[in-house]
């Protein structure tokens, strides 16, 4: 056994799973290399983990949703077949709360994530990282939170804090982060 | 809103082609005819008098329940976004046919091949591995009788006005099967999870790649990688060929399709956990992983837009269940919350299963309302209505587990009725 095998199996051993009651597998799961896993990868964090290279600006970003976007989710994302995504009035507290990017949503990593991994509805997975960032910029300046100009990238994006950012308690209160 | 399909061009393939299918048509007709009249036939109903259709490859309902369907409600524009509902009245104990249970798709049901298919399980674990369905069906395996209940389930008892629709298409975003697979513990345990490992995240590999995060807690307690369902594999629009199962949560976390699990130390922050299945408060904060469905139950019959012949004996049965555990008790009133009275419980009475109660009832043919109340292990009481809005305000649109009201009128009509 090479020494580094012998580190991966010591350190598989410590940090075993406590699952205690969990029958025993016929251990059939075939490794993965690196690269396997950062082409399936897609998941964007808060904190910006999984971000991808690339960047874009509401400007270039109004032409793509104009033409990807606009049919479903209506002109600068008023809504239309798909929700409403910008321009809500009626605060939270009302009697029509208006649950928009800018008055509902906590966290503006989202907004990159679910581009990516799910729009447009008619061809997900067809956008560029770029595009993606310039739909997310789109977005975020509709919503009154960012500047036409200003850049999104994997370095911007995690630090804008959203309207409602405050605005969750979570169900699991032991959880709820600090 | 309309069925998407009526159910007169429902596929007849099961019916014997040319002369015999008229036969066929022409025989049951006949019956009814004789149903109708109350009447006992002196000579043999035909189908007594000559050979049955043959043997057939997959069993389908007979055709006289071609009525007996979900009811699906789509985006015109993106038909797989949408969700068909169980027709819950029409149907009796415990178990949800395969074909029946209810859908929830945010961009349509994949076509998968097995052969292709692998779960990754990667992030925060000793060994990052991919799995095929193959590979899968040779671990140890377990079966379990579990509910699954969409988080939007109901949502229309948040109305001003009680909807005047069937039992099931109000409440129908929930069904209860027969699960098997592979424990989740094991394949994680196979993997090796490192100390700061708290979270799961679950994708599919629909369009939508649907993705929410999970608790490892929960994960190692008693989810299951799921391949069958009522004995047979997986439906495609129930997650062919691998879901999630996490039993008493809310559908969304049940991810279908599954192929990814990522091990992390938070939770991703998906748009259906932040944007959608999140509870707005009346405070104006909202409620985030709330994963348990509290419990709940439903007089299923006799129930709105159904009517009662007349007065006389009328059994009343519903399905009660809780995500926290096993039903203990189901009361029922009939005058409007008065007075109740305990209802009977069918077995089996399982955790996190739909539960189904029963009471005879001697309807007088005065006016009456129906309500049904579930109490599980916990000593959780489904609330009144008023009492969840009083908690929740109007706009929570999720969970909403409130007892339901169905008002008998003179005529023997049904209607939903807040009461």
């Amino acid at each position: 056994m090479s020494m580094r095998e012998g580190g991966l199996a010591l350190f598989i051993a410590l940090v075993g799973a406590p699952a205690a009651s969990a029958p025993e597998g016929p251990r059939l799961g075939q490794p993965l290399e690196p690269a396997a896993i950062s082409a399936l990868d897609i998941t964007v964090f808060p904190d910006g983990t999984g971000l991808p290279p690339g960047e874009g600006t509401a400007v270039e970003g109004k032409a793509i949703y104009d033409a990807r976007c606009a049919a479903c989710h209506g002109p600068n994302g008023s809504g239309g077949s798909a929700e409403e995504l910008a321009g809500g009035r009626n605060p939270l507290t009302s009697a029509e709360p208006d649950k928009t990017i800018g008055t509902y949503w906590p966290y503006a990593s989202t907004i990159f994530d679910f581009i990516r991994r799910s729009m447009p509805l008619d061809a997900p997975r067809s956008l560029s990282d770029d595009e993606t960032y310039a739909l997310t910029a789109y977005l975020l300046h509709a919503n009154g939170i960012i500047g036409e100009r200003d850049p999104i990238n994997a370095s911007t994006l995690p630090k804008i804090r959203m309207p409602n950012a405050a605005g969750f308690v979570w169900a699991y209160p032991e959880r709820q982060p600090r | 809103m309309k069925p998407s399909f009526e159910p007169d061009t429902l596929p007849t393939e099961t019916l014997a082609s040319g002369p015999d299918r008229r036969r066929f048509l022409k025989a049951g007709l006949a019956v009814t005819g004789a149903a109708l009249t109350g009447s006992v036939r002196a000579s043999p109903a035909p189908w007594m008098t000559r050979p049955g259709a043959p043997l057939s490859n997959y069993g389908q309902p007979s055709p006289h329940e071609r009525a007996v369907i979900r009811w699906v409600a789509a985006n015109a524009d993106a038909p797989g976004n949408g969700v068909s509902w169980t027709p819950l009245e029409r149907l009796e104990g415990i178990v949800t046919p395969s074909g029946l249970h209810f859908e929830r798709h945010h961009n349509g049901v994949p076509q998968i091949d097995p052969a292709i298919h692998r779960l990754v399980v990667h992030g925060l674990v000793g060994k990052a591995s991919s799995f095929g369905i193959d590979d899968l069906l040779r671990y140890p395996m377990i079966s379990r009788l579990g509910f699954i209940e969409c988080g939007g389930n109901s949502n229309a008892g948040w109305h001003q006005e009680p909807m005047q629709v069937p039992a099931g298409n109000l409440h129908g975003l929930a069904s209860c099967s027969e699960w098997t697979g592979v424990p989740l513990a094991t394949v994680l345990e196979e993997c090796g999870l490192r100390p700061n490992a708290k979270w799961l995240i679950a994708e599919g590999a629909d369009a939508a790649a649907m993705n929410v995060s999970i608790p490892l807690e929960k994960a190692l307690d008693d989810a299951v990688l799921a391949l069958y369902q009522n004995g047979e594999r997986l439906r495609p629009e129930n997650g062919y060929p691998l879901r999630l199962i996490l039993p008493g949560w809310e559908g969304v976390t049940h991810v279908k399709w599954l192929h990814r699990l990522q091990l992390a130390e938070q939770p991703a922050m998906a748009r259906n956990e932040t944007a959608k299945y999140t509870e707005l408060l009346p405070s104006g904060q909202s409620r985030q992983f709330s994963f348990v469905m509290e419990a709940k139950s439903l007089i299923t019959r006799p129930s709105a837009g159904q009517s009662l012949p007349g007065p006389g004996l009328h059994p009343i049965s519903g399905l009660a269940w809780s995500g926290r555990g096993t039903i203990r008790r189901v009361e029922v009133s009939t005058d409007g919350g008065r007075t109740w009275r305990d209802a009977m419980l069918d077995s089996p009475v399982l955790p996190q299963c739909f539960t189904r109660f029963r009471l005879p009832w001697h309807w007088d043919g005065a006016p009456a309302v129906l309500k049904s109340r579930a109490t599980d292990e916990t000593g959780y009481i489904q609330p009144e209505r008023q009492t969840l809005i009083a908690e929740r305000g109007r706009h929570g649109y999720f969970h909403f587990n409130a007892i339901v009201s169905w008002a008998v009128a003179v005529d023997g009509s049904i209607s939903h009725v807040y009461a």
